[in-house]
């Protein structure tokens, strides 16, 4: 199968070594063709495995459609959040035609759905994070599977990115972010 | 305090600039103006008159952080209140704010409690 893949041309290689070296083989050169020949091997395996992987398909249309239903995730958060919101304000509208014990109790009420609300927002932040990853995820495939023949220079942030762009990263796991105490504690430590 | 001082929310988010907005009218400020980014909230800032700017920082084409140094580089709104309302949580996040003259931080998500409770500071001092 001359059709100058790597493990073809590999094999080609040793093969007009040894012709040309027959009989005068030292150990250490035997050696050595062994292992070409071993690489070359391994080369053309790895490449029957990842195309039994059907890689393709995973920028033809997992990452796609996977990136287009977090899209809809985000446009149906958005949706239900502005009609809690409307609902909210047609509430506090009411609150004027309440006695004072009930109107305080409805405003508590909506300003707690304000404040859940945001869940919007961090849950939007979040998923932007994984699409981008998911996008990084297509780039190598596409550079493995020799769509661009080689790696994207960078999939990270833009070298000229301002101080503001780079420390952009988004909501932290609940594990790693600092509380409101924690921030007002270290800004309490500039004073 | 002044609370018919002008106030602009910065945030990408719709949601969360009607959350703000709602939560803001609550605490009585009535006179509330929006931007979707840094550079609109700039360019509003420079035509308008606000006594205080509430931002989130992960935003494009201009991030709250960036929106921050612009303002207090500029002569005329470098002593504007700012308020940064952002996810971004990280010690770092916090020390560049501060850094570029940040007049609080709130992290999200907030309660109305702590937003109240940071404006009343920072107006206090302005």
């Amino acid at each position: 199968m001359p059709d100058g893949n790597p493990p073809d041309q590999i094999e080609a290689a040793v093969r007009a070594v040894l012709g040309s070296l027959s009989g005068d083989l030292t150990v250490t050169e035997a050696a050595l063709l062994g292992e070409l020949e071993a690489l070359g091997r391994e080369v053309k395996r790895a490449k029957s495995e990842i195309a039994a992987l059907s890689v393709e398909d995973i920028n033809e249309s997992h990452i796609p459609a996977a990136t287009d239903e977090l899209d809809a995730v985000v446009e149906h958060t958005a949706t239900a959040t502005n009609e809690i919101l409307d609902a909210c304000e047609t509430l506090e509208s009411l609150q004027s035609k309440l006695d004072e014990g009930s109107a305080q109790a409805l405003g508590n009420a909506v300003t707690r759905i304000y404040e859940a609300c945001s869940f919007q927002d961090i849950t939007g932040q979040r998923i932007a994070k994984v699409v981008s990853a998911l996008k990084a995820i297509e780039a190598r495939v596409a550079a493995v599977t020799g769509s661009f023949g080689s790696l994207p220079a960078s999939v990270g942030k833009r070298p000229n990115a301002t101080e503001g762009e780079q420390l952009a990263n988004g909501p932290q796991l609940p594990t790693a972010a600092s509380s409101q105490a924690d921030i007002d504690k270290l800004l309490a430590s500039f004073d | 305090m002044d609370k018919n001082l002008n106030v602009l929310i910065v945030d990408d988010y719709k949601t969360m600039l009607r959350i703000i907005r709602n939560l803001l009218k609550q605490l009585e400020f009535d006179n509330v103006e929006e931007a979707s980014d840094g550079q609109e909230a700039l360019s509003k800032l420079r035509t308008g008159n606000f006594g205080l700017v509430i931002s989130d920082w992960n935003m494009a084409p201009m991030t709250g952080l960036d929106l921050l140094k612009e303002v207090r580089a500029d002569a005329r709104l470098k002593d504007t209140p700012f308020i940064m309302i952002t996810a971004e949580s990280k010690t770092e996040n916090v020390v560049a704010a501060k850094q570029a003259g940040v007049s609080n931080y709130i992290v999200k998500p907030f309660n109305a409690e702590t937003l109240r409770g940071k404006i009343e500071k920072v107006l206090g001092h302005a």
